[in-house]
């Protein structure tokens, strides 16, 4: 196990993607720095295990684990370091439990820093999950800063998942995939907030299936993009059941900035009701002079917008 | 007091230009509440957006207790002291009712001195303040939320276009209470006869024209064939 100290570049990665001030003294977590495992600690209700066969690790969550948390994050701060982990989450039945992951990447140099996290969820009977899920970037613009997050999630019975992934500045490239299969009675929400500037990339692929009767989905997507920047969102759910699904995608334009919308929704079963809304464009006009009516500039005005849009 | 001088408003359609607002003369005096009626298409809401720097005026002069305001920017107005309540409130994603009241005091409030503005607007505060001001809530609740949003900016002078609008579960004489006990100079555009009836002065436009200033009682004889149609008795 590597130094436990933090640099203060460090410290502040860490805060942002996961509210953790320092390395904690109590409760569940894995902290990974440049790929190695910093600082780790586990309960007798949630247990964490390192691959044996790869880069990553299992989080096992007992049935009945209520009102606890776990945080994840990984820190990229070694100029031009390519990282590839596969984390496992095995949640039992009757579980409420948080999930903070996250991945902060620091990087002024030349050379391409890069992680890919590999998550799949297997969730059990009548469980709650919450999965907060962060990234930024941070360094001068021009450096690279990859990330290629993969989710899978498969939700049994009767249980929730809420999934809330957020990137914040200074991401150069992403490509993020998340396929989900929901049970019977269960509930997938995903709330995505994605800002991109400068000549950053992203591009979002959904993919769920609604497999079980009185399955739900919603999924609620708010993208910024500024300067040159460009996203893609690209949704695909798939009706097998009776159920219900919905997915929202806004985006707001600045500056030079592109913004596409994809959506697909396949019904294969009569009773399934999908739904999917979409609208991209600039700043409203309206809600600058609103605000530029209770004082604040235009420029005031289109930075509360766009950091109550992303909150 | 707020002065207007030759006030004049145009727009050019298909090579034609239309008058809007014409030759508008006008002065109202501090803690004067001033109703503006008339019926619709007389140049109420534009005249108000005037005022307020939402949209330019053609020609003419606007003095703010005798400064010149006539091309400042709507941020300068709201920072001189003036406020404004939408006809049709804007709604936010992710901003909450909280957030807006800060952005109005311009500071962080507590959540009770928060509160204090939602309740004295008729909504039952603590299930309001953290709610995103989005088009889930109704067009009442807004209206709500707007002028609370007023007061909370506590401005001198405030401009309301039809405020009365969807207030269906508040009761009327409180909007019209809360009028007359803010010792503030407001400009409310509406078709409400007690409104009119209470307002210090009464100002009736027709066809982009201030036909005629007065109070209610010199107003109710011109007011009958041109705007008591309009008018919703109370």
């Amino acid at each position: 196990m590597e130094s436990k100290t933090l640099t203060e570049q460090e410290k502040s990665l860490l805060q942002k993607i996961s509210d953790l001030h320092e390395i904690p003294q109590v409760g569940v977590f894995n902290i990974r720095r440049n790929g190695k495992l910093m600082a780790r600690n586990v309960d007798n209700e949630i247990n964490i295990v390192s691959k044996k066969d790869k880069d990553g690790i299992d989080i096992i969550v007992k049935d009945n684990t209520k009102n606890k948390s776990v945080h994840i994050p990984v820190l990229l701060s070694q100029e031009g370091f390519e990282d590839m982990v596969y984390n496992d989450f095995y949640i039992g039945d009757n579980c409420d439990v948080l999930i903070v992951a996250g991945c902060g990447i620091h990087n002024a140099s030349a050379k391409k820093s890069r992680h890919n996290g590999i998550h799949s969820f297997h969730i059990g009977n009548n469980s709650h999950v919450k999965y907060v899920e962060r990234h930024l970037g941070t360094g001068k613009n021009k450096a690279k800063r990859i990330l290629d997050p993969v989710t899978s999630v498969e939700i049994k019975k009767n249980s929730i998942f809420e999934m809330e992934t957020v990137q914040l500045s200074g991401v150069s490239s992403a490509k993020r995939i998340t396929k989900a299969v929901v049970g019977e009675g269960s509930s997938l929400i995903i709330n995505e907030k994605i800002l991109t500037e400068n000549s950053a990339h992203a591009t979002t692929n959904f993919e769920v299936v609604l497999a079980g009767d009185n399955s739900k989905v919603d999924v609620v997507s708010h993208a910024v993009a500024k300067d040159k920047s460009k996203q893609n969102f690209v949704s695909k759910v798939i009706g097998k059941a009776k159920c219900f699904g919905h997915v929202e995608c806004d985006g707001i334009l600045c500056e030079q900035a592109q913004i596409s919308s994809t959506p697909q929704i396949i019904a294969q079963n009569r009773d399934a009701s999908l739904v999917h809304e979409a609208a991209i464009g600039k700043i409203s006009q309206d809600q600058q002079n609103k605000l530029m009516t209770m004082g604040l500039t235009a420029q005031e005005a289109e930075k509360a917008i766009i950091n109550g849009f992303l909150k | 007091m707020l002065e207007i001088k030759h006030l004049n408003y145009s727009v050019v359609e298909d090579g034609n230009t239309i008058d809007i607002l014409k030759d508008i003369n006008l002065k109202i005096d501090d803690k004067e509440l001033v109703v503006i009626t008339g019926q619709n298409g007389s140049g109420k809401s534009t005249l108000a957006k005037i005022l307020m720097g939402i949209i330019p005026a053609t020609s003419g002069k606007i003095f703010l207790n005798g400064k010149d305001i006539t091309d400042l920017s709507i941020t300068d107005r709201a920072r001189l002291g003036i406020a404004y309540a939408f006809q049709q409130p804007t709604v936010f994603k992710g901003l909450t009712v909280k957030d807006l009241i800060d952005i109005a005091t311009g500071d962080t409030n507590t959540v009770a001195s928060a509160c204090d503005y939602l309740s004295r607007v008729g909504l039952c505060a603590r299930e309001y303040i953290n709610r995103e001001v989005n088009s889930k809530l109704s067009g009442g609740e807004l209206k709500r939320i707007e002028l609370a949003l007023l007061l909370a900016r506590g401005a001198e002078l405030n401009i309301c276009d039809e405020p009365e609008a969807g207030i269906d579960l508040w009761s009327f004489d409180a909007l019209v209470n809360l009028f007359q006990n803010e010792k503030r100079t407001f400009v409310v555009i509406s078709h409400q006869r007690k409104l009119i009836e209470i307002a210090s002065k009464v100002i009736l436009m027709e066809k982009g024209k201030i036909k005629k200033v007065g109070t209610f009682g010199q107003m109710s004889e011109c007011m009958q064939p041109l705007a008591c149609d309009k008018l919703e008795g109370v």
